[in-house]
């Protein structure tokens, strides 16, 4: 370490933005939607606007406002039908209006992917700033997968709003329903909608965000850049970052993929190498199976589930450092799997229901990145 | 007979060939006008093996000058982009993440209109004929001189694309070329309309290219048709030619590996190039390229259309040699065109691998005394390293675990050994020079889909049955024979998050020129 990464940033121009999507990118475990349009949307704004100042959840005011800005939908969409930005800032107008309050924060509901940016966006235009943490800290697909949730902060009223100027107000008896009513809403809409929900005080943030997630994503960006232009160790500098643990490297030599109800759900292989440069550090022998339904959720080798969700599993371009998402596995791709902790709260007998290995279909207990056991 | 060309950066190759047999090869310095170069080059093969001009059933040539026209920001035409929408999309506008010097070189205008589908096909809004017009009027007085058009899920509907075009027409008149992104790139908007603008602002070059390729051909007497090679290694008329020059961007790799294939005999097997700077290592699967599935930036601009899989290393025979023993290591930097003046065996002072493969008596290049005094561990060393650097590459490019033959051509590829530890025996077949004119004399005719397929439970058949038709119907139009065309790609990706089992579907199928129906069709 040089030294010149600052821990904590106090704000995000143009320039970071770059490094921020790309440690947002492996946040998503595979999943999540690729930032690219999502950072051009943000540096647009930030251009326009200047540079958003961050603040650390600790740093809020009891009485703060905070406003969670993020897309619904499909990212494949997105890439297609790219959104508006001033419906993004419209979605938390419209919210704000709704229930009588002026916002003093925008927040980012999901750290992982292409909802690290959006709020930028909104900040940007309101001229507001954006809390420095997340509802999740990585990425998972449903709205109420959130630790909110499990702080009892409803997820409506929210509001979803589309680019011809649709905008709809939402209130649900609890949060699954507001993913069910949302998700065909955004169906409506043309598969990508922008929304607000999980309005939330200072002091409930403070409980209930994983704090300094936008930091952490730039960080890893950053350091990315850097181990690779010292032809150093990519992979290794992603894992000390998550304070993970190499899992296993090899090459895929098999991917099958379903869709079942919205999800692209699949299965790939990686086949353990040995690699010519590389140690005995990442000599993992065998095959690892890696599960996915759009995020990897699931790694077993030899018939042992080696990591389970909530905890995320990474796959990382073995050379670059890069994250590879599920659709862009395939056959012969030399990646290295990171398994690392997720926030603490998310192995709570609430967080396991909500987003534990039985919420997605596998029948297993979750087994965390270092292999401990649930007590 | 066939006649094949690849104008390089810095030869112009061509072979004379009937049927698979090789009767006339040469290289010929690459000329700035390319068709001088052209015209030595078949001079060259009438030198070589006299041949009558009427007995040329087909000339086939790939090129690179359209890629470097974009890259050196050259004869590019005042374009306009015009994208349908509205009211999406319009925050990252046309061009949005080009380099501003090469949204100069092409005057670029961006226009943002009504129109685009949703995913399943609905319109996001109706086309508004009059807005179109008044862009097009703006155009024109602007001095627009070629249009290229994309609309938000053109894959998915291609109808409003092609309206607009009508319109767009009418007002800046037939002369004006226009450009639509459903016929160039894939699902994702910047992208495809980023290639189609590159497309639109080469039109006029291609033009003019064209003429200039079929005055030379015709000059020397040879009335056949003239083709010009693609990015996946099939041909395209000279027509299509005027139309997409964008799709001849990445022709050289993929030329020298269909000519290694056929050079010898293998289908499916790895291909290295290797050059002066580096080596180009790719994969070839039933005789065509494998695809790159990332997207692909050229001269600093994301697009997405079709280019080959290739991985490149800094190793060729200018390549500097240091260290010894288990140290040692051989490029990345490299010695390049200066090799005559600066290899020990021209009597410089810099160590090459060219130095280190005469000094084993692999090739004879050079004066051979003065590497003489090389120490043979030093030297087998290097080769080790060379052997060692390549065969890694080769293996990163491999699918599955099953064998996969190594063909080496270039005329670097004397650095590499008989056989690779693992891969077996290193294939160097006759010609290994000019694979890449004899990869554009065998190059075929394609077809291909690649959209989003709602399918609706037990339909999945269907759609794919669907897909396949529409791939082998493309390739026939395009000038293949119909009993030869073989679906030769096949892909099948569900798209996360969008219900309805979306799914990706990616088609392709290639058969053999139809060659005497063609002979009458010369344009």
């Amino acid at each position: 370490m040089t030294g010149v990464i600052t821990d904590r940033l106090t704000t995000i121009g143009a320039d970071d933005l770059e490094a921020l999507a790309r440690g947002a990118a492996v946040l998503g475990t595979g999943g999540g939607g690729d930032p690219y349009i999502g950072r051009l949307l943000a540096a647009q704004a930030l251009r326009e606007h200047g540079p958003v100042r961050l603040v650390h959840p600790a740093d809020l005011p009891d009485g703060a406002v905070v406003f969670p800005v993020a897309m619904m939908g499909a990212p494949t969409v997105m890439v297609e039908k790219t959104p508006s930005t001033e419906r993004i800032g419209a979605a938390v107008a419209a919210l704000a209006e709704f229930l009588g309050v002026t916002p003093t924060h925008i927040a980012c509901i999901e750290a992982g992917g292409v909802n690290s940016t959006f709020p930028l966006v909104a900040a940007a235009q309101l001229g507001l700033p954006v809390v420095d943490g997340d509802g999740m800290g990585r990425a998972f697909p449903e709205l109420q997968m959130v630790l909110p949730t499990l702080s009892g902060i409803p997820c409506t009223p929210m509001s979803i709003a589309d680019e011809k100027g649709n905008i709809g107000v939402l209130n649900t008896v609890d949060n699954h329903a507001a993913e069910a009513l949302a998700r065909s809403l955004t169906i409506t809409m043309g598969c990508a909608a922008i929304i607000s929900n999980y309005v939330m005080s200072g002091a409930q943030a403070r409980e209930s965000l994983v704090p300094g997630t936008l930091s952490l994503c730039t960080r890893i960006g950053r350091r990315l850049d850097r181990v690779r232009a010292e032809h150093g160790d990519a992979v290794a500098a992603v894992a000390d970052e998550l304070g993970g643990r190499v899992l296993h490297a090899g090459k895929v030599s098999d991917v099958a993929r379903r869709t079942l109800t919205g999800f692209a759900r699949g299965t790939a292989i990686i086949s353990g190498t040995a690699p010519m440069a590389d140690p005995a550090s990442r000599s993992a022998a065998g095959d690892l199976t890696l599960e996915f339904q759009n995020e990897h959720l699931m790694a077993v080798r030899h018939g042992i589930v080696e990591v389970t969700t909530p905890d995320l599993i990474v796959v990382l371009d073995t050379d670059t450092g890069e994250p590879v998402t599920t659709e862009a596995l395939r056959f012969g791709h030399r990646v290295t799997v990171v398994a690392a902790p997720t926030d603490e709260r998310w192995h709570s007998p609430g967080g396991i229901a909500l987003v534990g290995p039985r919420y997605f279909g596998y029948d297993t207990d979750p087994v965390r990145f270092d292999a401990r056991e649930r007590p | 007979m066939r006649i094949g060309i690849d104008v390089g950066g810095t030869n112009t190759d061509a072979v004379l060939m009937d049927g698979d047999r090789v009767l006339a090869a040469v290289k010929a310095a690459t000329t700035p006008d390319v068709t001088s170069g052209i015209v030595t080059a078949l001079d060259g093969l009438q030198a070589g093996h006299p041949f009558p001009p009427a007995d040329v059933q087909a000339v086939m040539i790939g090129t690179t000058h359209f890629i470097n026209a974009l890259v050196q920001a050259r004869d590019l035409a005042p374009t306009a982009a015009l994208r349908l929408g509205l009211p999406a999309t319009a925050s990252l506008p046309p061009m949005v993440d080009w380099p501003g010097r090469l949204v100069e070189a092409i005057a670029g205008r961006a226009y943002l209109a009504h129109g685009g589908h949703e995913f399943d096909g609905r319109p996001i809004s109706a086309l508004d004929e009059d807005e179109l017009r008044r862009h097009a009027a703006d155009m024109a007085a602007n001095g627009v001189r070629s249009v290229a058009i994309s609309s938000v899920f053109s894959p998915v509907n291609t109808e409003f694309e092609v309206r607009a075009a009508e319109l767009v027409a009418e007002v800046i008149g037939p002369d004006v070329p226009v450009s639509l992104s459903h016929e160039i790139g894939r699902v994702g908007l910047l992208e495809r309309e980023n290639a189609t603008i590159i497309n639109a602002a080469l039109r006029e070059l291609a033009a003019g290219i064209v003429d200039g390729l079929a005055a030379s051909i015709a000059g020397h007497g040879i009335t056949a048709p003239l083709y010009l090679s693609q990015n996946d290694g099939t041909l395209m008329d000279v027509e299509f030619a005027r139309r997409y020059p964008v799709a001849t961007f990445a022709s050289g790799p993929t030329n020298s590996m269909r000519g290694a294939a056929v050079l010898s005999g293998l289908g499916t097997c790895a291909v290295v190039d290797v050059g002066g700077t580096t080596t180009d290592v790719g994969v070839l699967t039933g005789g065509f390229p494998r695809e790159a599935t990332v997207e692909v930036s050229v001269a600093g601009i994301r697009t997405n259309f079709r280019m080959p899989d290739v991985l490149s290393v800094g190793l060729g025979g200018g390549s500097l040699v240091r260290g010894s023993g288990t140290d040692t290591t051989v490029g990345p930097d490299s010695v390049g065109y200066r090799l005559t003046e600066q290899a020990l065996v021209f009597g410089g002072n810099v160590l090459t691998a060219t130095d280190v493969a005469v000094a084993a008596g692999r090739v004879e290049i050079g004066d051979s005394s003065l590497v003489a005094g090389l120490d043979p561990a030093d030297v087998a060393a290097a080769l080790e390293r060379i052997a060692t650097d390549v065969a890694d590459v080769v293996d990163r490019m491999r699918i599955s675990a099953d064998p996969l033959p190594v063909v080496a051509v270039g005329g670097g590829s004397v650095l590499l050994p008989e056989s690779f530890p693992g891969l077996g025996a290193v294939h160097r077949p006759e010609h290994f020079a000019v694979a890449n004119a004899i990869g554009a004399a065998i190059a075929q005719v394609g077809g291909e889909v690649d959209r989003v397929f709602a399918i609706a439970p037990g339909r999945r058949d269907a759609a794919v049955d669907e897909a396949r038709q529409e791939a082998v119907d493309r390739a026939v139009v395009a000038g293949a024979d119909p009993a030869t065309v073989e679906i030769v790609d096949f892909d099948e990706v569900p798209i996360p998050y969008l219900p309805g089992n979306a799914t990706r579907i990616r088609c392709k199928a290639v058969g053999d020129l139809r060659i005497e129906q063609a002979a009458g069709r010369r344009a």
